[in-house]
């Protein structure tokens, strides 16, 4: 492999595997909105994909239905796996007023579990067969092209979506308030507990999609599953990274992508003399350059990036 | 009508008060009542699951931790291991610093530890190697744990986060280094020679007995210092502990350097006189449960030794339930994570209580 035919081979893969984190990062942004930190994503994304290969085994063997009918009943089906994680999580938070960190590392350990059985009781032949589907159109594409499939694009237009809603719309505003300042937003006659279940539960619906879209779109193999909650846990950091922004989260997750398959890639170009036990290094890259980002945000200190107000404190009307 | 009845019309079916403080037996008994329910929730889904007999479902969760002597002697290891590290994020906790980087200090700890035994087996006696594998360990942790604290007291950097990438950080460090010391590229360790810590009757006893004194001290620092009294008062509100003349910037650091200091030595103990070497799974993922195990325990040093038995007879027991029926190692994590779920809920029943209608009514008439 040549040098350019490698650098351009990495680029086309780190692209694609930076959607899941935008997933991630697009959906953990609209539950921060409405001010609830939800540490639970990387459980929910990995419910998420099992959710969706459950329902893709369903419908085995290829050719009895559509395949355009299995991705839409998979997409369906991760969603709404998420989405009810999202709702034992809201439950938990709003309802029941528990602590929003402990509740959601609680529901990654239990959404881990979850996925792991799971999938050890699914067989791969039984939903891989539908990897074409998903990398429709360029399915038979040789190069790392094939993995700019159907939720490829899905991912940026809901990015762009999400971006819209939330700075351009009433119903955005109306959250944003939610998340800066609950009191005030139940004052103006705002829905709080309306708002903020359903931008959790839709938030972790998208974030289910992420976990679907990396085993059958990007990586397409029996062990992509292990890899989710690492990803997961990069999806929450990219959302400081995007400034609460989806639409920055889309060059952001391009970043992260290219970062964490550094480590699979960058040995493999000859030309570049990196050899091979430096390995483990570079796959610390994604969590370095995370943490640069963490100190460079904080440092630079401005008004405008900060997180809503109200993040990781619950409402409770009677205290006002 | 009176204007009064007119008022209660509008008044919801129910509400939500806050309480003033539950006396303890009901606090005990409402998170046993969540317990009882979340153990025969579980027992309904492995059922429908996996097709278990209850009985003999309850029965292997017993039998996990108290089938057998051997049994017995690994719950309780695996309790002294886990409070330690529990121990060990507690002062920060209380001062409402997440750190959930525990995993990583614990684990770059580890590995000081096995460097240092490492390096040096063979060439010094043993004492010397232990005292080296000893001060490695905690400095290790220190600056693990001290990094994330420096950024926060200075720049208030999310330390949540920060912690949490530090963890990985510390893995694929540790994955370096075991490429680098196993010439075939092995990548496995295998048991290093030098620097065990000796064994009392049995190689679990010191280490149950190091982390029983740890916990004194630590109840001891925390509730009767002075050092303690900051760390609560930072924890209720940074704004006072300033009012009052004390240092935040200062209280957040060293309280993470003490409990860097304390998770270093839960890996000194893990390497040293358990495993006698490291992997990336060295940890295993405890840095996370204790977590759980401090919180559940409202950060009282007393009370994580009932958490902290709670969740490792839970894991014990799920894992032998998984053993026992031929299911997937990762059920464990499913029935851990439900009962947490249940604890978790139960909470609000212990801060708030439910105010009907007509209460609130026969309320009004007292």
């Amino acid at each position: 492999m040549n040098l350019w035919n490698g650098i351009l081979d990495y680029i086309l893969s780190a692209v694609p595997l930076g959607m899941t984190f935008l997933y991630g990062s697009t959906g953990e942004i609209l539950t921060e909105k409405s001010g609830h930190l939800n540490l639970g994503i990387p459980g929910i994304m990995c419910v998420g994909a099992a959710g969706g290969c459950a329902a893709i085994q369903a419908l085995h063997p290829a050719g009895t239905v559509h395949p355009a009918l299995v991705v839409l009943i998979a997409v369906l089906a991760a969603f709404l796996a998420g989405g009810l994680m999202g709702m034992l999580y809201s439950f938990l938070t709003v309802t029941l007023h528990a602590n929003q960190n402990v509740t959601g590392l609680a529901l990654t350990t239990f959404g881990v579990g979850l996925m792991k059985f799971i999938m050890s009781k699914l067989s791969s032949v039984k939903y891989l067969y539908a990897l074409p589907y998903f990398r429709y159109p360029f399915a038979e594409s040789e190069s790392s092209l094939k993995y700019c499939g159907v939720l490829f694009f899905f991912a940026i237009l809901l990015a762009l979506v999400c971006s819209y809603v939330l700075l351009k719309t009433r119903v955005g505003l109306h959250l944003r308030a939610v998340g800066e300042n609950p009191a005030t937003a139940d004052a103006v006659g705002i829905n709080v507990f309306l708002y903020k279940y359903v931008a959790t539960v839709i938030g972790s619906g998208i974030a289910g999609l992420g976990g679907l879209y990396y085993i059958m779109d990007y990586a397409g193999s029996q062990e992509a599953y292990l890899s989710i909650e690492a990803m997961g846990w990069l999806s929450i950091a990219l959302v400081i990274f995007a400034l609460w922004k989806p639409h920055i989260s889309l060059i952001g997750s391009a970043v992260f992508g290219a970062l964490f398959i550094a480590g699979a890639y960058i040995p493999g170009i000859r030309e570049l003399h990196v050899s091979m036990s430096s390995t483990p290094l570079l796959k610390m890259l994604p969590y370095v350059f995370t943490v640069l980002v963490l100190i460079v945000i904080s440092i630079r200190n401005k008004r405008e990036n900060q997180p809503p107000g109200a993040l990781g404190v619950n409402y409770y009307r009677e205290e006002r | 009508m009176t204007v009064d009845n007119k008022h209660m019309q509008h008044e919801p079916l129910f509400r939500v008060v806050k309480r003033d403080g539950l006396p303890l037996k009901k606090t005990i008994l409402i998170r046993a009542a969540a317990i009882l329910l979340a153990f025969l929730f579980c027992g309904l889904i492995a059922l429908i699951l996996i097709k278990a007999n209850p009985i003999s479902f309850y029965e292997a969760i017993f039998n996990g931790s108290f089938g057998t002597q051997r049994k017995v002697w690994k719950l309780l290891k695996d309790i002294a291991v886990l409070l330690c590290i529990s121990l060990a994020i507690t002062p920060a906790f209380r001062m409402k610093f997440w750190n959930i980087g525990a995993e990583g200090q614990v684990l770059v700890a580890a590995l000081a530890c096995a460097g240092c035994m490492y390096y040096m087996g063979g060439h010094v006696p043993d004492a010397l190697i232990i005292a080296a594998m000893l001060i490695a360990s905690i400095l290790a942790g220190m600056i693990w744990a001290g990094l994330p604290a420096i950024f926060k007291a200075r720049w208030n950097t999310n330390e949540t986060l920060f912690t949490l990438m530090m963890n990985y950080i510390a893995t694929f460090l540790v994955a370096y280094f075991l490429i680098k010391w196993t010439p075939s590229g092995s990548s496995s360790l295998g048991e290093l020679k030098f620097g065990h810590l000796p064994r009392l009757y049995n190689e679990y006893l010191l280490i149950i007995l190091v982390v029983a004194v740890i916990t004194v001290l630590l109840h001891i620092y925390l509730n009767y210092s002075k050092h303690g009294y900051e760390i609560s008062v930072v924890g209720e509100s940074e704004k006072t502990a300033k009012y009052i003349g004390i240092n935040v910037k200062k209280v957040i650091i060293r309280t993470m350097l003490v409990s860097g200091a304390l998770c270093g030595i839960a890996g000194f103990l893990i390497v040293g006189g358990l495993d006698h070497s490291v992997t990336e799974n060295t940890v295993g993922g405890l840095g996370f449960t204790a977590i759980m195990v401090s919180w559940l325990a409202k950060f009282k040093p007393g009370y994580m030794v009932l958490t902290s038995f709670l969740l490792v007879f839970l894991d014990q027991g799920a894992a032998q339930v998984s053993q026992n029926f031929d299911i997937s190692s990762a059920f464990p994590n499913v029935i851990v994570g439900i009962i947490l779920f249940f604890i978790i809920g139960s909470e609000f029943f212990i801060d708030y209580k439910i105010v009907t209608r007509a209460k609130a009514k026969e309320g009004t008439k007292a």
